[in-house]
């Protein structure tokens, strides 16, 4: 097996070539408390900040998609502590003044581009960031959507924005106000609660196992 | 990275059959032909994966052997060094797990007047809800109904549901996703706000609702945001490690236990809801999983040492597709949304062995057979063996970006390592993805313990034996709001009355009459996938899970 030598936080281990940060970090002898949740990519618990030798550059990646390298050394971020605001979505408007008022330091963004190099998703934070500076709440919510909220934008960036938290602050506006409302869904649950399907779904479930074999296999199937 | 000669073969085979699948549809097999498969292949039927759990409310019952050692474990704690005399925290509402279910239910209590405490293993939104890529049902488009749904359900869970159950799920449904929508749920519509809606396994109607492949981590990341929002306090990494009883024999409280401090808490409440998710970190007959961290059981053996009764716990649900190649990512979730957007399932030859549409049970065994009996899998260099999904046929059928439109997250983990399943296809093997039965409940999420109720994975008997795509997040949804509403009623109306750990004594005694030798506790709390080689050298502790 093909082994590497890694840095955890500076005690150097022995690892399997193929495996992922995470892995090798189980493989070393951590049982892992914080750093880990998901295990694939989605919960941006195993943010992970590291060098490799010789390299002045300092490289992110997610622990559980990211495979190790010889001379890398790294460290978990397992929390970073972001700026958060509370809300109350009910009585936001969506627009500019409502994104500023919450959080103005996105007015503060020097336009480094920092936190769209280190986002291990490959978004383009700096421009969702823009899109906030200019209230295009639509496009910031559709260009921060994969974010996974691990902190490594907030963790870099020189005015101290959290990006992460302004983005689902506009999905939500988005999502909630932005968004075309859905007529078939109002009309659905109209009809539920005034008791249109009571009777037939009661009938359902008093039927017996024959007769819910021969319904289902019955079912017209959509194309 | 991408894939080895030895594969690419194979990718070659199937590339040459491509014209033709187009056009062939392979036909739903007979009940007849299902149950012969499902016998044959599907690992719940391999009687060598369970055996009955000797002590408790199931005493008897075949269950998988991984979660028997875990009910047959004894407690962490030692009951006689608890002073319950006095609490920590002294709440309405405590709420187990942080999850889409705990989440869920935290909110509706809150809601309906109750002062709520939600405490959870890893992090608030840590949860198997976070990574369901695939989407949510509700029969709320004009030629579907909560009726074509049920019937869906029942069927796809080969008849076991509990009717209640299946009632209020389905009818809940579109009252769920309009909830999702007040709140901001980006849901993926047309111009005029029509959901988008497609086919899951088993469905009969398109009404699976998604936010990209990302519709799990977009609920959980909402709710959150919300608990965040109406200030619900919640702890993290401190996961229960016991329930509370009163003399009454009503649950009125927890014990949990700081993993950063290493303290246990006392928590009084009048009402406790366990939304603790499932168990596919048990990694039962040694499957792979598509399972978060924390999805240990916990809930399970807590409920269980209170009385609780356990339903359907032999059957496991095998997501058909978990990746089988490349090896850093092997049983992580390639979701059902694939097959949906028009992906088929084929052998090393190129040839369709299933519609890639049967229930999830139906096609995972499919795979089996194709890579056991018929030896017709693909080889990887690890010597793991899968069948390829063919993912470049959602670009032919739906246009060329589709995926990396429809599928971001699906894309992103195999281009991560090299793969670009735009234009080849992956590999797929079953992965151990849901627990499909658990703590019985009736249609509010009660339990027969006074003063407990659970919702989501934790419970057993809404999708009967097998659980159809999209009916996991609808399910967390639905009984976590209802439990949340349900317990902040109870709380109105009911005191805790003198709190002990009685039953964790006598749990103790009825394992040391069964003649159970102490090797090991439980909750697991979290696995641990040291290797043996370090475990070996861990001098003072017994390997018994986290310390």
């Amino acid at each position: 097996m093909e082994m590497v030598k890694i840095s955890i936080m500076g005690q150097w281990h022995e690892v399997p070539a193929s495996l992922t940060i995470q892995k090798a970090l189980e493989y070393a002898g951590y049982q892992l408390v914080r750093g880990c949740g998901c295990r694939g990519g989605f919960c941006g618990a195993c943010a992970t900040v590291y060098r490799t030798e010789g390299d002045y550059r300092l490289k992110v990646g997610l622990a559980c998609q990211t495979i190790v390298e010889d001379g890398m050394y790294l460290t978990l971020l397992p929390f970073y502590p972001a700026q958060r605001a509370d809300y109350d979505i009910d009585k936001l408007e969506p627009t500019y003044e409502t994104i500023i008022s919450i959080y103005p330091e996105v007015l503060r963004c020097v336009g480094c581009n920092t936190c769209t190099k280190v986002c291990p998703q490959d978004i383009d934070v700096m421009e969702y960031i823009a899109c906030a500076k200019r209230g295009d709440i639509a496009k910031l919510a559709d260009l921060s959507f994969d974010c996974v909220m691990c902190g490594l934008c907030a963790s870099k960036c020189p005015a101290e924005i959290a990006q992460y938290n302004v983005a689902i602050l506009a999905r939500r506006l988005y999502g909630k106000y932005l968004a075309p409302k859905a007529k078939h869904l109002a009309d659905r649950v109209k009809e539920i609660e005034e008791g249109k399907f009571d009777r037939e779904i009661e009938a359902m479930m008093q039927k017996s196992e024959d007769e819910l074999k021969k319904l289902y296999a019955a079912r017209e199937i959509e194309p | 990275m991408s894939y080895p000669e030895s594969m690419l073969a194979s990718i070659k085979k199937v590339e040459e059959t491509r014209k033709k699948r187009l056009e062939e549809r392979i036909p739903l097999l007979s009940p007849e032909e299902k149950d012969k498969l499902l016998h044959g292949f599907h690992p719940d039927y391999n009687p060598k994966g369970k055996r009955p759990v000797r002590v408790g409310p199931n005493q008897g019952d075949q269950m998988p052997n991984e979660l028997v050692d875990l009910l047959e474990a004894y407690p962490r704690i030692d009951p006689d060094r608890f002073d319950l005399s006095s609490f920590d925290y002294d709440v309405d509402v405590l709420v187990i797990g942080g999850g889409g279910a705990g989440a869920a239910a935290a909110l509706l209590a809150q809601e309906n007047g109750a002062n709520v405490l939600l405490v959870t293993k890893l992090r608030l939104g840590d949860a198997n809800t976070m990574m369901a890529q695939g989407g949510i049902q509700a029969a709320d488009k004009p030629h579907d109904s909560p009726v074509i749904h049920y019937l869906d359900v029942v069927g796809g869970g080969h008849y076991y549901n509990v009717p209640e159950l299946v009632r209020a799920l389905v009818m809940d449904a579109p009252k769920v996703i309009r909830w999702h929508e007040e709140l901001g749920v980006m849901y993926d519509k047309e111009p005029d706000g029509t959901m988008i809606t497609i086919h899951g396994g088993g469905t009969s109607k398109k009404r699976m609702h998604a936010a990209r492949d990302y519709t799990g981590a977009e609920i959980m990341r909402t709710l959150r945001d919300e608990v965040r929002n109406r200030k619900i306090p919640y702890l993290e990494f401190s996961p229960v490690v016991e329930l509370l009883l009163d003399d009454q024999k009503r649950c009125g409280g927890a014990i949990i236990y700081n993993l950063d401090t290493k303290e246990y808490f006392k928590i009084r409440a009048k009402a406790v809801i366990i939304a603790t998710g499932g168990f596919g970190r048990l990694h039962i007959q040694g499957f792979p999983t598509t399972n978060h961290y924390g999805a240990t059981a916990d809930g399970l053996v807590l409920a269980y040492r209170v009385g609780c009764k356990l339903l359907y716990m032999d059957a496991v649900q095998y997501h058909p597709t978990g990746v089988a190649y490349p090896e850093q990512i092997v049983g992580l979730l390639i979701t059902e949304k694939v097959r949906g957007l028009g992906a088929q399932l084929v052998n090393r030859e190129g040839n369709q062995f299933i519609y890639p549409l049967e229930t999830r049970d139906v096609v995972a065994s499919g795979i089996i057979r194709e890579c056991t009996e018929r030896n017709l899998g693909v080889e990887t260099p690890t010597g793991m063996k899968g069948v390829w999904l063919d993912s470049p046929m959602i670009e032919i059928i739906n246009g060329p970006g589709t995926i990396q439109r429809m599928l971001p997250a699906m894309y992103r983990q195999f281009h991560n390592f090299g793969i670009d399943m735009a234009k080849l296809p992956i590999l797929t093997y079953p992965t151990l993805h849901y627990q499909n039965g658990g703590i019985v409940i009736n249609e509010w999420g009660e339990t027969t313990v006074p003063g407990l109720f659970v919702a989501g994975e934790a419970s057993g008997g809404v999708h009967g034996r097998n659980r159809l795509m999209g009916n996991s997040l609808l399910d967390v949804n639905v009984f976590g709001r209802r439990a949340g509403m349900r317990a902040a009623e109870y709380a109105k109306k009911n005191k805790v009355g003198k709190l002990s750990l009685d039953h964790v004594k006598r749990y103790s005694e009825e394992l040391k009459a069964a003649g159970i030798e102490r090797k090991r506790v439980a909750p697991m709390l979290l696995p641990d996938y040291r290797r043996p080689e370090v475990l070996r050298k861990l001098e003072g502790t017994y390997g018994l899970g986290i310390e």
